[in-house]
């Protein structure tokens, strides 16, 4: 018997979803008896990260999310760590599926989307997928989807607090890989601290992958040695980039969760995410056997992201002038990518009068770094 | 502050052969020692990633680094015990023990070191060799680790100690000829056991600094290979320790590199740049491998079956 997981699939099956509302109310031990004992209600909810769930940064990000989902009546979380952008996170998933009747799945690293996710997605559909950071297109899998937050618009803060910070007005920026994500998180960075002072540069260093602690050291260490006095990243784990800025007397601006323990000298703000709000949404509305949004996109507004407190070196003007930028995103009346915008080599990318808001899809295949950047994607 | 440009580089390579060879060094000492006896130990990788964890644990509850160290030390000691006594049992091979000892090495790093990415441990000191110094970069790449300054100059006692003294001889006799040792009335299988257990410890140590000092913290990805290219620097060396040390500081330079161009604006071939000491290590294997009589310097019981 498999009548349990079979029902908990609503949204490939709208005929079962009455099916489901039944067992949530209690009468699922009539209709679906016993396949495991105490199984039958609940969602078999799996989470996988690319490396491990407290490495500071972008996992513990998302095991954040998955333990406010832990405390979610009527769910099982399974966790699985350190799971490479291979073939690897296709078994994880099939074990899952199959030993663990997962019926969501949260593959959270970028480079699981295409072509893993895609592929178990075909193969099983009637599990649900939704992806941290793909662009889900209508050509896909309706069991899959994607979800991201607009984590640019609390980089274009950080960059404003850095703009105001600066003396040397070089900033840094330690990336892993030039995909629209990093890219994009680059160019408002440095389009924040543009406003304050036109003449900021932000110098880029590609490091080659996500977690490479020994060049995110070197990186750092080369951004100090050219007198750039403002650091920040986006990396898997930004530990060693706070760490090694603020041996070097830098100041930094943290990246995926709130950083400010490991740099109390040198800390300004932060880039956080608050993924909760994602994975409670998705749940909730699989548990009252609603279809899950395929795209789910949302910034400050929308409460997916959010910034770090201010450390205490940073000034009024500073907290000011952030705070203002920040009140005008969260109502949902200021564009960061607001034309003209040239690009490092100087070729205009969009043109004065144009905006691109943050729904924009065209900002998510962001493949230039903007004036002022020093680097190459 | 001044604009470093291409200066910056060559600064950044110096600053980097100090701050990143020390792993390359303490491994690449201790497995020429372990492979001068006749054994070849490719489990240091597990065993640097292992004391980089012992480590970063040790130090956090004890509250002293140079504790940590100890640890360390002792942790790769224990590893390295446990290889030379399964090689010594009769036709083991002790290539496939040190790839069955590099997985359990890192396996069981990450399996303790679970509760130890968050927390942070006490670090080990810097000697800051030029507190005067005006230039703030040329002041950072001055900050010298002590562990560093200890395995150049073990670099040169062992370099001295292997060809002047009794122990260094012994083990020389070991690792050419286990025949001719015995009917000197050494046991080579003790005399193996010693050397690769001192070669696990420098392998543990070398972990130390890696997680107590740079880049000082323990996470999964924290060797990322240094261990197995540490390995095949003592090849490149001859087994010859002075040469080890040469090749470590060319390694911590070259990784340095990528990050260094980038920082002044030159982006071409990027990802060769980051892969510098990977495919440094590639062409030095083919330079050495390809060359007439590679084998003359090699221990003549390297690779043979007991």
């Amino acid at each position: 018997m498999s009548l349990g997981p079979y029902f908990l699939r609503p949204v490939v099956r709208p005929l079962s979803r009455r099916a489901l509302l039944a067992m949530t109310s209690g009468l699922a031990a009539a209709l679906a008896p016993g396949r495991r004992a105490g199984a039958a209600g609940t969602l078999e909810i799996g989470f996988l990260y690319v490396g491990a769930r407290d490495d500071y940064g972008y996992n513990q990000a998302h095991a954040e999310g998955a333990a406010a989902v832990k405390k979610m009546p009527g769910v099982k979380v399974l966790e699985e760590e350190r799971i490479p952008e291979t073939v690897d996170v296709v078994k994880s998933m099939d074990s899952m599926i199959e030993l663990d009747d997962a019926a969501l799945l949260f593959p959270t690293s970028f480079g699981y989307y295409n072509p893993f996710v895609l592929q178990e997605a075909k193969k099983y559909p009637k599990v649900q997928f939704r992806h941290c950071g793909g662009l889900w297109t209508e050509k896909d899998p309706k069991n899959a989807g994607s979800y991201f937050g607009y984590i640019d618009e609390c980089q274009y803060l950080s960059g404003i607090v850095a703009g105001h910070m600066s003396k040397t007005k070089k900033l840094g920026f330690v990336a892993a890989k030039p995909i629209p994500q990093v890219l994009r998180n680059i160019n408002a960075f440095t389009l924040g601290a543009q406003r304050v002072d036109p003449k900021i540069t932000t110098t880029v260093i590609f490091t080659g992958d996500w977690s490479m602690p020994v060049k995110e050291a070197e990186a750092t260490n080369a951004l100090a040695d050219q007198g750039i006095d403002v650091v920040t990243c986006h990396v898997d784990s930004p530990k060693v980039t706070i760490q090694t800025a603020e041996g070097r007397g830098l100041y930094t601006c943290g990246y995926h969760v709130n950083q400010a323990p490991l740099a109390p000298k040198g800390y300004l703000t932060g880039a956080e995410w608050n993924w909760a709000t994602v994975y409670r949404n998705f749940v909730a509305e699989m548990q009252a056997g609603k279809p899950l949004p395929n795209f789910v996109r949302g910034g400050l507004r929308e409460g997916i992201v959010k910034t770090s407190p201010y450390g205490a070196m940073v000034p009024a003007a500073a907290r000011a002038e952030a705070d203002a930028v920040k009140a005008k995103l969260i109502a949902g009346d200021f564009v960061i990518f607001k034309g003209p915008i040239a690009d490092n080599t100087g070729k205009q990318v969009i043109a004065a009068g144009v905006d691109h808001g943050q729904t924009d899809l065209w900002l998510e295949k962001m493949d230039w770094l903007a004036a002022g950047v020093i680097g190459k994607t | 502050m001044a604009d470093l440009g291409a200066a910056g580089v060559a600064l950044a390579l110096f600053g980097g052969a100090i701050r990143a060879s020390t792993p390359f060094l303490f491994v690449s000492l201790g497995e020429c020692l372990t492979e001068l006896s006749g054994r070849i130990n490719l489990g240091l990788e597990g065993t640097l990633v292992c004391g980089a964890m012992s480590a970063y644990g040790a130090a956090l509850l004890s509250g002293s680094p140079w504790l940590g160290v100890l640890a360390a030390a002792l942790v790769g000691a224990l590893l390295g015990a446990l290889h030379a006594g399964l090689c010594s049992l009769k036709r083991v091979n002790d290539i496939a023990v040190g790839i069955a000892l590099m997985v359990l090495g890192t396996g069981l790093a990450f399996f303790f070191g679970k509760p130890l990415i968050q927390p942070r441990a006490p670090m080990l000191p810097a000697l800051h060799v030029c507190p005067t110094c005006q230039f703030a970069p040329l002041r950072a790449a001055l900050d010298i680790n002590p562990l560093f300054l200890i395995g150049v100059a073990l670099a040169f006692v062992l370099r001295w100690g292997l060809a002047n003294t009794r122990p260094g001889l012994v083990l020389r006799t070991v690792g050419d000829s286990s025949e001719a040792a015995r009917a000197m009335g050494y046991a080579p299988l003790w005399v193996r056991l010693w050397a690769t257990m001192a070669g696990g410890a420098l392998a543990g140590i070398g972990g130390a600094f890696l997680s107590l000092y740079y880049p000082g913290s323990w996470n999964e990805g924290l060797s990322s290979g240094q261990g197995l290219i540490a390995v095949a620097l003592v090849i490149f060396a001859r087994w010859r320790p002075l040469a080890c040390l040469f090749a470590s500081l060319l390694f911590g330079a070259a990784g340095a590199l990528g990050p260094a161009l980038q920082s002044i604006g030159v982006h071409q071939g990027t990802y060769l740049f980051n892969a510098a000491p990977y495919a440094l290590t590639l062409a030095i294997m083919i330079a050495s491998a390809s060359r007439r009589g590679t084998r003359v310097s090699a221990p003549g019981e390297l690779g043979a079956m007991h």
